[in-house]
Parts: C-alpha cells; structure tokens; sequence
C-alpha cells in the first residue's frame, strides 16, 4: 500500500504504522518518539510526542481524521495522506507535549548522566520554548536504589513505561511498575524490591531521560568525553547477543551498553553480566569505533573523522588573567591559608 | 406528565424482589426474546428503537451492537458499565439500588441478543451496598432459572458477574474499565481495535451503560418502533435525569427526550424551580465534565427556540453557545456559586482521577489545577486566564482517552462564559479571602468593578 508523508510517498506493508513508514523515509518527517520501542511490544501510544496529521484516511475513506493521530498506534491504509513536520497542528501539538513533560522535569543536565544522549533533551531543542509558564513547585521525589545495579532519579521519570515492559518481555517476575495516579504516578518496586534480573539492565538502556541510571557509571563522565567502539564477547547467558558498546576513556571500559540504532533503540539486548561485571578491555574483542549520527553531542568529540587544525584568533585581553587561573586550577599550589584571590586568609586588607 | 418505562414500577412495594418483579410483568423480555426471536431480531428492534447509550456519549446502542465481531468464533461478552463516577451524576445507582431486576433482565436479553455466553456488570467500587443488592438479584434470577445453563430450555447459557472496581473514575471508560475487569491497573487502551473486535480477554466485547440496558426489555416487549415514537427527532426514549443544586427538588427523574429545560426546572413535577428563589445563575446539564451554560443560554437556543432536554438542543452551536445532554447530570447554581471555586473543584477531580498514562492528561490537569487554586486562593495573575485557556486547548483531543476532554471542557466554557469573574478574583484577592465570598455580595453586585476596566 501507498503513504505520502508530507508530501513524499512510500510503498509499505500491511500492518506498518505511520511512525514506522516514516522512519522507512528518514529524514525531518520521522515523528519524535518516547515512549514508543519498536523491540518491546505494546509501547506506544502514551507520550503523545509522535501525533500526526490524517490529511486524508485512506483512498476508500478519504475523510481525514478529526483528532492528531499517534503515529506509532495507527496503522497505514492505501492512500493516506499525513502530515507530520508540514502541519502547525502537529507542532504545536509537539510543543505543547514537549512543555508538559518539562513541567516537572527537572532541568538538571548539568549533573545528570543521562545528558548528550537525552530523548528528551533532543525534543526540547527542537520543540521547546526558552522560557518556562510554569511557576508552581515541581513534584519531588528522593532518589532509590532498585538494586545493586540501577538508581531511580523518579524526579526525571516521563512515565513512558519502557522499563516496565523490559520488565515484563525480558525478565522474569517483574517486582516494579506503575504506583498511584495522574501526576503522582511514579515507577517503583512493590514493595523495597531489589530489581537483580540477568536483564534488568536493558531498563536503563531502554530509558529515554535519565531517571534510571548504571551506579557503575554514575558520575564517572560524561559521555562524550568517553569514546565508544563496538565489542562483542562469548556470552554464555542464555537470550544474551554478547554485542555490546563499550565506552572508554583512556584504557579503562567506563560502561557497556547495548548496540543503539538511529533512533536510540538498542538492537539486541544483552544480560547485565556483559553490561556490569566485564569491565576490562581483555574481557572483549574491540571491532572498531563505533558512529554517531552527525548532529549527535556525542558525535562533538568525534575522533573518526580526520580533525582539521583548528586556529582561535582572540584578542589578548580576553584571555587576560588566564595564567593566574591556570595556576590556582593545581589545587596543590595553593596553601591552606591563601584565598582564591591571592590574599592571605587572615589578611587585613 | 412524562411517559416512565424505567422508573414505572418503583413505587411497587418489595419490587427489589425477584417475587414482586415477576409477578409485575418482569423477565417477560427474556421469554419473549429467547422462545419468539433471533438475536438479530432482537438487535434489529434495538437499532429501530433509536437509541443511545446513555453513558453520556450517545452512540447509537443498536449500531455498536451490531459492530461486534461474530465472525471470530471467539467468544463474546456483555459488560454493562456501572462505574458510575462522574460528579453530578447518580441516577445508575438509583436504578439499581431499586430496581435490580431490571438491570438483570437488561443483561441477559442483550447477552441473548449478542450471543454472549459470559457477561459481567462492573460496578463502581464506592458502590459496596448496590453491589450486594445486585449480588442477592442474580443468586434469585439464578435459582430461578433465568440464568446458567439451558435457559427456559432453549440451548442458551449465560452466566452473569457483579464485579466490583476500586473506585477510580477512569475505569468508566471502557477500555480502561476492561483491563480492570482483566485484574490489571485501570489504564485505557489505545483504539483501534475497539471492543467489539478486541474487548475483554481479547473477545468481542460490548460494553454499555446500566441505563442503556435496562432500557431493553420495554424495547422488546414494546418493539422498537413504539421505542421510537418517544422522544423528539434522535433523541428517542426517555432518559434518567440526576439534579443536585439549588432546585427545590433535587433527585432522579425520568423524563421523555425533549421535554423542555424551562418545564423540567420549573414545574413542579421535576424541579420545583430555584431554592430559596435566588436567580438562577449557570447550570451544568450533562454532569462535570459537560461544558456549563451561563443564565442567558439556558432556556434558549441560538436560534430562539427553546431548549430542549435532548442531544441535539443543548449542544446547539457547539460549546460556544451550547453543551451537552451527557450522562445527565443535572447541576443547578445560583447567584451566589463561584464559579471559579467550582471550576477548580472539577479541576482538582480529574487532576486526582487522571491515569497518568498520556502525557498532556498527566501533566496538564496538575497544572490546571493549580493555576485554579492559585486564581481562587487570591494569588492569581493577570496572565493566568490566558494560561488556563493555553492549557486546556493543549489537553482537549491530544489524549488517549476522553478524560482530558473532560478536564479541558469545565475550564474552557467557564473562561469563556464566565471570564469576567476569573478577573474580579485576580483584581480583587482582599475580596475573596472570605470562603463563601458571593454568598454576601453575589457576582452580580461586584460586576462593575471588572467591568470598568478590564484586565
């Protein structure tokens, strides 16, 4: 059957839905998605990030579709005709999707380890505001270990529900899930359980924010400082590919994640004995350095490509005082009783 | 006065009773449909019948009947919808509570229609007395024969369930009512496929509302035709009314579609006109989540004709000048409400109801309610109205489910109907500190002082 996408046609399958023939074309048409995860089934559908346009239902039913449509839940019929990045409906509806979830997403890229590889952090580059209306308290939550892998930051959780469906496709006896309601909703074990399933760590990899993170990693860089390449190693665990991403900095493995396509969806996923406890560069055989698409953070420190010489021109007064800086930076330097500014600690000027 | 065929034979002593109810005519439905019809028959003389779920959508009931998927070969359910949550809206429990049989006669000649071997009613969990009532019912309904295997000796078995919820609102959608009735968390499904081809455990599924079914056995018993004659236009039959507020009379009623709403409110069959006799000031015809008329647009359409008490009159001209029949939750305010105290109220509902699932519901209703507490907590801002309308355009028809439609619409028909007084609270925050601050001074007194210039 025959899609067009703003304007562009597409031969599809029966059974594809628009998210899908989208993604078949690339591209600025390809609707954002959250919550959808084309490896798990039953996502979708509840971000809403991914609405579209139904200009024209299908040859038989030209009507078009009163609402936006899910791109990700609706099927394709022959001749539909959709518009995603050419309707102000649908950006508008994108902005305003993007708006909520920051409501009571804190802004705390800064620190958080999610930040070069955020979902959402992407969505607000391109569908967010500068500004904030919101002025009330965000809702708060403390930070809980969900085992001796993961910690849930539930202050950045968009309730996308990936984790709970790698709970429920890829382990055994899910301990978490969905407590209470509406904006109260949050992700928790029930009750204090300790999440240790051979593949509770896809949750992370499957997380578009960073409200599950790998406590082996936390804090120890940010990701693009690190350089990935992809690795691979006899796993014996059954259901585990052994293919992996591993992110070094210098000659140490900072963290091991799944492969990730174009659209940060691992492409198999792999047991937490590969993503935790191998950790040394012997444990694996490197295939090379793995790509990142162009506009990618992660890509800003790309060391696949060729680095012309780069050349600052600045006036020497901007970098004047620089030199003192560089001094006081080796902590060492500097005595106990010396103050940033060079005075004495006790000095009466 | 008002044709009854629900609410006929309430005043029957003991008619709760399975004797009292048979001895009254009841069941005679369920006989006349099991030995003297097919089941499309009988969905054939509810699609004559014209009508309408009475849930508060009002889709054609004969029409979602016939969507069901009978070439599957699975197997089908009937699920009726007792989760009945909505503010303002009490009539299902009424029906019920005292007239249990109807609704189980209602059951299974609809299941008999559907060829449902299985059906459930799904009862709101705050519900727990009704739920006993309906329990005692169905055991009597059983032992005598009208239930279980082989009913009346025709081959047809039913087996029917009272299941009860947890009490979450949503679980009046349908979907959302269906996972619950699964045993999983009552969250809504994305349509398609709808129920009728993938409803409870993945069967063909139709679910209705309890006035709806108990709106079938006069419908077989009488024909469809006669079903017809009722009412005015589409709007056929009758219709359970529930009126809270300040009416002389607040209560259940049972009224003939297209009644006007002057004679409903005033007369003193139904309503009794105004408590207390203050101006009538807004009025909520199709419970909490419809969208309020202000005074001027209460008894008369666009066009000057007088509204009537059905789907197609109070929704005259879309929300701008209209709203709609619902589920018939009928909210009377006076001049002394605050409209704005009530909005919040409403928001504050579907803030707590919201599933969580969808991302504008979730986060919007929260932030509704908020900026609503603020505005009537008297730490408004002037850009807060615009804030509320922005908002609530972002919800309505962004959702997976009709809840934030249901949490959009308040705010937008009270913004729009009511702005001026969204500005007086702003303005004058010294003023409305006090709790029942137009109960001294109504709106109507204080107007002048937003009109004089606006914000």
């Amino acid at each position: 059957m025959k899609v067009t996408i703003d304007g562009q046609e597409i031969e599809v399958e029966a059974g594809t839905t628009i998210l899908q023939a989208a993604r078949k074309l690339g591209g600025e048409s390809v609707p954002p998605a959250m919550c959808y995860y084309s490896k798990l089934k039953g996502s979708g559908g509840k971000c809403r990030c991914c609405l579209v346009e139904v200009a024209k239902g299908s040859d038989a039913d030209p009507r078009p579709m009163p609402k936006l449509m899910a791109s990700c839940v609706t099927g394709c019929m022959d001749g539909m005709e959709i518009n995603s990045k050419n309707s102000d409906r649908v950006r508008e509806a994108r902005e305003s999707v993007t708006e909520f979830l920051l409501i009571n997403h804190p802004l705390d890229c800064p620190v958080c380890d999610q930040a070069g590889e955020c979902d959402l952090q992407n969505l607000s580059f391109e569908h967010g505001k500068s500004k904030t209306r919101f002025i009330e308290e965000k809702r708060t939550f403390e930070p809980e270990d969900i085992g001796p892998n993961i910690q849930l930051h539930m202050n950045r959780c968009i309730l996308c529900q990936r984790c709970v469906q790698v709970a429920d496709q890829l382990t055994d006896n899910r301990v978490h899930g969905v407590m209470d309601r509406g904006d109260h909703a949050n992700i928790s074990t029930c009750i204090s359980k300790a999440i240790d399933n051979e593949f509770s760590g896809n949750m992370i990899d499957v997380c578009p924010v960073g409200a599950l993170t790998d406590k082996t990693f936390r804090f120890k860089s940010r990701v693009w400082f690190d350089k990935p390449y992809n690795a691979h190693r006899e796993c014996k665990t059954p259901g585990c590919c052994g293919k992996t991403t591993i992110w070094m900095f210098g000659e140490e493995i900072q963290r091991v994640t799944g492969r990730k396509d174009e659209y940060h969806e691992v492409e198999e996923f792999i047991c937490n004995s590969c993503r935790f406890d191998h950790k040394q560069p012997s444990d694996w055989v490197i295939e090379g350095p793995r790509k990142f698409e162009k506009d990618s953070v992660i890509n800003q420190n790309n060391y696949t490509q060729k680095l012309e010489t780069v050349t600052i021109n600045t006036e020497e007064g901007i970098l004047k005082g620089r030199e003192g800086d560089r001094k006081k930076i080796s902590m060492s330097d500097i005595g106990y009783d010396e103050k940033i500014d060079g005075e004495k600690l006790n000095s009466d000027k | 006065m008002s044709k009854k065929i629900l609410l006929d034979q309430i005043n029957v002593p003991g008619i709760r009773t399975y004797e009292v109810y048979r001895k009254e005519g009841g069941y005679a439905s369920v006989e006349k449909a099991i030995k003297a019809m097919t089941p499309d028959e009988v969905v054939e003389e509810v699609k004559k019948s014209g009508l309408r779920g009475r849930g508060g959508a009002g889709f054609p009931a004969g029409m979602k009947w016939s969507f069901i998927d009978k070439k599957s070969g699975k197997p089908r359910h009937l699920v009726c919808n007792a989760d009945e949550s909505e503010p303002g809206t009490f009539k299902d429990r009424y029906l019920m509570e005292f007239l249990p049989h109807l609704l189980i006669e209602g059951m299974i000649t609809s299941s008999f229609a559907l060829g449902a071997n299985l059906s459930y009613i799904y009862i709101r969990g705050e519900y727990m007395w009704v739920y006993k009532i309906l329990e005692r019912a169905i055991a009597e309904a059983k032992a005598a024969g009208w239930l279980g295997k082989n009913i009346l000796g025709s081959g047809y078995d039913l087996e029917l369930h009272v299941h009860c919820g947890a009490g979450a609102y949503i679980c009046g959608e349908e979907t959302a009512l269906i996972e619950s009735l699964e045993g999983k968390r009552g969250n809504p499904r994305i349509k398609p496929p709808f129920p009728a081809v993938s409803g409870l455990w993945a069967n063909p599924t139709v679910v209705n509302n309890v006035e709806t079914i108990a709106s079938v056995p006069w419908i077989v018993n009488n024909s469809g035709d006669d079903y017809a004659k009722i009412g005015v236009g589409r709007s056929t039959g009758t219709k359970l009314i529930s009126a809270s507020g300040h009416v002389k009379n607040p209560g259940v009623y049972e009224i003939e579609l297209g009644l006007t709403v002057d004679e409903f409110m005033n007369s003193d069959e139904y309503l009794g006109g105004m408590y207390s006799d203050r101006p009538l000031k807004a009025l909520i015809p199709g419970g909490s989540s419809v969208p309020i008329l202000p005074a001027d647009l209460i008894y008369k359409t666009t066009n000057g004709e007088d509204r009537l008490m059905t789907y197609e009159s109070l929704s005259d001209g879309g929300f701008a000048t209209g709203s709609m029949l619902g589920s018939g939750g009928f909210i009377v305010y006076d001049d002394t409400a605050c409209i704005v105290r009530n909005t919040w109220n409403f928001s504050r509902f579907y803030h707590h109801e919201s599933c969580g699932q969808c991302t504008p519901c979730r986060e919007g209703t929260g932030w509704l309610e908020k900026v609503l507490w603020r505005i009537e907590n008297g730490q408004g801002r002037e850009e807060d109205i615009d804030l509320l309308w922005s908002i609530q355009s972002k919800i309505e028809g962004n959702t997976i489910c009709p809840l934030g439609d249901a949490a959009s619409w308040p705010v937008a028909a009270a913004i729009r109907h009511f702005r001026e007084e969204f500005e007086y609270h702003i303005r004058f925050p010294e003023k409305i500190k006090n709790r029942n601050h137009f109960v001294a001074e109504p709106f109507s007194q204080v107007k002048h002082l937003v009109t004089k210039q606006t914000v």
